[in-house]
């Protein structure tokens, strides 16, 4: 078992001197979160780059010679996976729960830094063995990110050879890492907060992240007994999945193992992952409205009670996944009735963001801006949910864009909002630099209108019964020419979003060096992390005191206080006291 | 912690004063310790608890032979398992003799504890690999049968599980006592005793559900809905 | 305040979209009409949310925009509003799930009378079984396909026997009948979907699943398969003809039983050899083709590809449309063979001719052409050798310039158009992404090696 934090007793801090130790084999949570943070958003342009090659040929089909079926597929897989794993997942957890889970709960560091760093260090490779597979004979798998056996280990799926041994493994080393880390921020979050800090006291992007990290410690072994059982059926011919099939034209050895069972692991997985990435997003964007609006968080423990709810109730919905799956539909009426059950904690939360706003005084900035977007395309991804989640209504729906459109809004576009918001919200922190706000605006519109027309119209080719991962649609009697006008919008819209992105690049690193001096809390917010004696941080984050803490973390616009903001570090003043207790009786 | 009164809380109504109380001086390193431990044991469950979920789903299917039953598969006799468990069983005895030892201060037994838990825990490791062997002598291949590729695949997992916890109480060994005295090795050692006794818990639910009869197997994945 | 203008726009945008938009669902052809109302109840509870929540989202960004003078309004939570909202979701979800589940209550419970009919889905083609005389589907295992028994047909079960096997891509069945389909996979997963018919199902290797319906509509509607499936996913197509009974019933009457297809003898090669003298007049005498003539060799390729193509020139889908000169020589030529068994007799007799070397006639970089391949060898074979299961003729060994004309013809549509042509509409959909004739040529010149 690992020892405590070096950094836990402020005496011997000894600060890392030279580049390698300070950037490199460094064990502070700052560095390794900026490393997985950058590491995370390099794969993530990589798979951006992806996308926009699919939608060339879905926009402009038969024009580009570089794009066949194969590798089209290819695309379609790595595109899903990156995004979903290694980068939303890495970026969510492994960078901002990395950045903000010490400093918000006032500890130096994680409980376990070596090991946090050794979780950096995995995930580094679990890329690297990923990114390799574009180089070996047949290149990356083509089986979809579902990765469903048998077409994922036979011939006629591209890379059914090398590609899928290693997103086999790649997969499997990407959740050694991210439980190395997650057990670090669950065991720091939960024996690691400050003097003071209550778990109530805590501000929602602890919540977020820590119910996600535990969602995900529990759900990633399914991914993970589902890899090995692939792999070994692979490699040494086992039957857990494989049924007695002819491919090819060859009977193959298999016998009796059956693809559903691989389909109910991967989406017991799957399903908790939806949440791994959308809990932090939900905790990151309330802080985020909060400050910018100068209000309290609507409803606090509602919110915490909906994250907690949704995290538990998410292991139970696994098979709306699966309705046309070919499991025993009689399984349709549970998972329909779960998973619209948890439509109401999930608009529960809705309602609470948009009343944070209502009687509060809005910073448009843009962090804030970005948070009201996350409000509208979360809206939309949400209420798409409720058709598909209702088993007969996936029927026609599913397996067509109405999927991809509703768990792109949903899950790409409304977490990428929050991960902008917070991105310009915190840059401030982990930079020290402003950003400069006219580009982040401009950045801004592009991303929210620009992603808002590749995916709305994209539901309505769902309605038609455009089949997702067709490589061309070719001629029906069902779908108008017109539905391929509506493809070229969708891919004129999606490059335009991909270019805007550059904005955001450039914004981030050009104030890196140019950006006015942000100062401590230029926003103003009542958390931890901003209550830190230098902009940025330094390594054991406190200076020589950890801060005590005496308020929860929404203490803004407090009555008869002097500022619209009490940090939590901020012991009950005179004045306060005389006006009485907080927010009682005021409903 | 009443974890519903925590969850009830109100906990903008009573922001405190001045902290009058001694000044907080970072984690506790074992409570830390034993709460990633939970969680270790949490995760590890759960691996165990899918693999077993699969394999009572997989043994609904025709072509599944169980081990145990008719008098020619290899596990109608266990005697050979059981002299594993009894190895392991030992292995924990020892353990958590070494810890006892430990606490009480005496270094022999200490050291004499430790190293026969390593012994014993390496014994069966090797003994279960004899037993592949074993079985791969009598033409019971990874691929012939679902059931044989549970076998191998359960007892590799849960053999790699003790790689990992012999890695880890080497480290506690090493690095903790040499650079300390016998009083500090007493908690890491515990939380090695606790997983050792987790993961002996974990082989007696595998050789229970490797050496199953047919009909047992039948009775447990109808219980699951299979 | 840009925000508040634009979140508006949006708001009215969407339902602008959503109301004048021509795209939306293809009429309905089945008894699953109810699933359409579930959806149109879904949809006006949800604009309703929509609407509503976006619209107060932005008037409080107007109303509440910053104002140094003031300061927000101080209210942790409020509970009543709380459980207000709580209790209007709950009843609006309620409300959205009740008619879902009672129309898949319907889904679930499969009307006793219904007519079995068997789908089998392999990669990338569909094919049908019908129960035949006895009303029972004879028994198949994946163990027995083989080239002559595509199906896997038991030797063993008599109820095979008179089992209608149709291994073209078109299924027809009687209108207002409630057919239960039952859905096997030969290879990997598949999914079945209609969708004027609203219902899908997955094909599961190794299991039989099901879906059922009652055709309320006659036409003719497009197959797709809608799970992955591999590099020709999106090539595998097929079509479902809903009838009147009695148009029903004389198709029914067309189709090959098991014992009819079993009761076919062999081709003779040595009547086969008289029959190939007219061939042999462009094609050459040992089938090895003629430039000159734009005749193909036909040494490479195999019986079944050219029984194939023989059936289809007569029945004009390949070779009647104007563009295609050479195809419009074939035509006749093909009708002087009267009958099935006059075609295996010769298909029997070229299957004994030897192929020979071609010469290359095509430049091009073999290398950039090997990537290509790699999509075409997944039905053609990494050697070009083809592969019957997957009805993919041998190329290695074939003339290039034959190839490349077939390559544009197949891109331009001039073959592989027809609804009775399902390979030839893959092919359409596969030759389109090579879409300039660089690609074409080096992929010829890697084909070429092989």
């Amino acid at each position: 078992m690992q020892h405590v934090a070096i950094a836990d007793q402020p005496d011997h801090l000894h600060d890392p001197q030279t580049f390698i130790t300070k950037y490199v084999y460094s064990q502070d949570h700052k560095v390794i979160a900026i490393q997985y943070g950058v590491t995370a958003i390099f794969v993530g342009l990589v798979a951006l780059c992806l996308s926009a090659v699919m939608r060339l040929q879905l926009g402009f089909p038969n024009t580009f010679d570089f794009i066949d079926p194969s590798n089209y597929l290819q695309f379609v897989t790595m595109h899903g996976m990156i995004m979903v794993i290694y980068l939303l997942t890495a970026l969510l957890l492994g960078g901002f729960g990395n950045y903000l889970i010490p400093l918000m709960v006032g500890a130096r560091d994680m409980v376990f830094p070596f090991m946090n760093m050794l979780s950096y260090w995995a995930y580094l490779l679990s890329v690297i063995v990923l990114l390799a597979s574009f180089f070996v004979p047949g290149g990356p798998t083509g089986a979809g990110w579902t990765l469903y056996p048998p077409q994922a280990i036979l011939p006629g799926t591209p890379g059914y050879d090398w590609g899928i041994i290693l997103m086999l493994s790649s997969l499997a080393i990407f959740i050694i890492a991210f439980t190395m880390g997650g057990l670090n921020y669950v065991t720091t979050v939960l024996q690691a907060r400050t003097h003071g800090m209550t778990l109530m006291r805590m501000p929602l992007t602890i919540w977020g992240i820590f119910t996600a990290t535990v969602l995900g410690l529990l759900a990633f072994p399914a991914l993970l007994v589902s890899a090995i059982m692939m792999m070994l059926d692979k490699t040494l011919g086992t039957s857990f999945f494989m049924p007695a099939l002819v491919s090819m034209g060859e009977s193959l050895d298999y016998s009796g193992g059956s693809p559903v069972l691989f389909q109910h692991l991967f989406w017991f997985f799957g399903h908790p992952e939806v949440y791994i990435v959308a809990l932090p997003a939900f905790g990151m964007v309330s802080d985020v409205l909060a400050t910018h609006a100068r209000k309290n968080i609507f409803g606090y423990r509602m919110m915490v009670w909906a994250i907690v709810g949704i995290g538990g109730l998410s292991f139970f919905v696994w098979a709306h996944h699966m309705y046309v799956s070919g499991m025993d539909p009689a399984f349709g009426f549970f998972f329909a009735t779960t998973t619209l059950i948890i439509a109401v904690p999930t608009a529960i939360k809705v309602y609470n963001w948009v009343l944070t706003l209502y009687r509060g005084n809005i910073h448009l900035t843009v962090p804030m801006l970005f948070a009201i977007g996350f409000i509208f395309t979360f809206t939309h991804g949400g209420l798409t949910g409720l058709f598909l989640g209702n088993v007969v209504i996936d029927l026609p729906l599913s397996d067509t864009y109405f999927v991809v459109a509703h768990f792109h809004m949903v899950m790409g576009v409304s977490p990428i909002m929050v991960l902008f918001a917070a991105l310009y919200h915190w840059y401030p922190l982990i930079t020290g630099k402003m950003f400069n706000q006219r580009l982040g605006k401009i950045h801004f519109w592009f991303t929210f209108l620009g992603t808002y027309a590749i995916y709305l119209p994209m539901h309505y080719l769902g309605f038609l019964g455009v089949p997702r991962r067709y490589f061309a649609m070719g001629s029906t009697d069902f779908i108008p020419e017109s539905a391929q006008s509506l493809n070229a919008s969708i891919t004129i819209s999606a490059l335009i979003v991909g270019l805007s992105q550059l904005l955001f690049l450039y914004n981030m690193v050009s104030s890196l060096r140019n950006g006015k001096p942000a100062g401590l809390n230029p926003w103003g917010a009542t958390s931890l992390e901003w209550q830190t004696p230098h902009a940025p941080p330094r390594h054991g984050n406190w200076g020589p005191v950890v801060p005590t803490v005496y308020r929860w973390a929404y203490d803004y616009s407090v009555p008869g206080a002097e500022l619209d903001f009490i940090p939590q570090n901020h012991p009950v003043s005179a004045a306060e006291q005389t006006a009485g207790d907080h927010g009682e009786g005021k409903s | 912690m009443n974890i519903l009164k925590v969850l009830l809380d109100k906990s903008w109504q009573h922001p405190t004063a001045a902290a009058t109380a001694a000044q907080y001086s970072g984690p506790d390193a074992q409570a830390a310790a034993r709460v990633m431990l939970r969680f270790i044991l949490a995760i590890v469950g759960v691996i165990f608890f899918l693999f077993i979920i699969t394999f009572l789903s997989r043994s609904q299917y025709p072509d599944f032979e169980a081990l145990a039953g008719p008098p020619w598969q290899p596990f109608t006799n266990a005697s050979r398992l059981w002299f594993n468990t009894g190895l392991l069983a030992c292995a924990s005895v020892a353990i958590q003799w070494g810890l006892s030892g430990t606490r009480a201060g005496k270094l022999n037994v200490t050291v004499a504890g430790i190293s026969a838990a390593v012994f014993f825990t390496v014994l069966f490791l090797i003994a279960q690999f004899d037993l592949w062997l074993h079985l791969q002598s009598m033409g019971f291949y990874m691929n012939g049968n679902p059931a044989n590729s549970y076998f191998y695949l359960l007892t590799a997992i849960h053999g790699l599980h003790l790689m990992g916890g012999l890695l880890v109480l080497c480290n506690v060994v090493f690095r903790v006592w040499y650079d300390n005295d016998l009083k500090t090795l007493a908690a890491p050692l515990q939380l090695c005793t606790t997983y050792w006794h987790f993961l002996l818990g974990v082989w007696l639910v595998l050789f229970a559900l490797l050496t199953s009869r047919p009909d047992t197997i039948n009775a447990l994945a109808a219980l699951c809905g299979f | 305040m840009k925000i508040v203008v634009v979140l508006i726009l949006l708001v009215i945008g969407t339902l602008a979209f959503h109301w004048w938009s021509p795209w939306w669902m293809t009429p309905v052809a089945s008894n699953w009409d109810n699933i359409d109302t579930t959806i149109s109840i879904t949809l006006y509870i949800t604009a309703v949310v929509f609407v509503a929540v976006n619209l107060f989202l932005a008037w409080a960004i107007f109303r509440y925009r910053f104002d140094p003078s003031r300061r927000a309004h101080y209210e942790p939570e409020n509970k009543k509003l709380e459980i207000w909202l709580t209790v209007i979701t709950t009843v609006g979800v309620a409300a959205m799930l009740a008619p879902g589940l009672v129309v898949w209550a319907d889904f679930v419970n499969v009307p006793e009378n219904a007519d079995e009919v068997e789908v089998v889905g392999a990669q990338w083609q569909w094919s049908f079984r019908l129960p035949g005389t006895d009303g029972v589907l004879g028994e198949v295992d994946s163990r027995y396909v083989d080239e002559s028994n595509p199906f896997g047909m038991s030797p063993n079960d008599p109820a095979g026997n008179d089992d209608v096997l149709i291994s073209s891509n078109e299924l027809h069945l009687p209108i207002d009948r409630p057919v239960k389909l039952l859905l096997r996979s030969k290879d990997v997963l598949h999914d079945f979907a209609v969708p004027q018919f609203r219902v899908k199902m997955d094909l599961v290797p190794g299991m039989v699943t099901y879906v059922w319906l009652t055709p309320t509509r006659t036409g003719k509607f497009d197959i797709l398969c809608m799970e992955l499936c591999g590099v020709a996913h999106y090539t595998m197509r097929g079509y479902v003809v809903v009838d009147q009974q009695q148009d029903f019933d004389s198709w029914l009457a067309q189709q090959q039983t098991w014992s009819d297809i079993r009761a076919i003898p062999p081709g003779d090669p040595i009547a086969g050899e008289a029959s190939f003298a007219t061939c042999a007049a462009c094609h050459g005498q040992q089938g090895e083709g003629n430039v000159a003539m734009n005749a193909p060799s036909l040494a490479v390729l195999p019986p079944w590809y050219i029984a194939r193509q023989i059936a289809h020139f007569k029945q004009g889908i390949r070779g009647a449309n104007e563009v295609d000169a050479f195809g419009r020589q074939m035509a006749p030529m093909a009708n002087m063979l009267p009958d099935d068994s006059a075609v295996r007799n010769v298909t029997a007799y070229i299957e004994t001719l030897q192929p020979r070397a071609t010469n290359a006639t095509i430049l091009g970089d073999a290398q950039r052409g090997a990537a290509h391949y790699i999509t075409c060898g997944s039905c053609h074979g990494a050697h070009a050798q083809g592969n019957y299961a997957l009805q993919a003729p041998r190329l290695a060994g074939q003339d290039d310039w034959y190839l490349k004309r077939q390559l544009e013809n197949f891109r331009l549509g001039i073959r592989g158009a027809s609804k009775e042509d399902p390979y030839g509409h893959q092919m359409v959909l596969m030759a389109r992404s090579l879409p300039n004739e660089q690609s074409v040529n080096d992929l010829l010149a890697y084909l070429n090696t092989l």
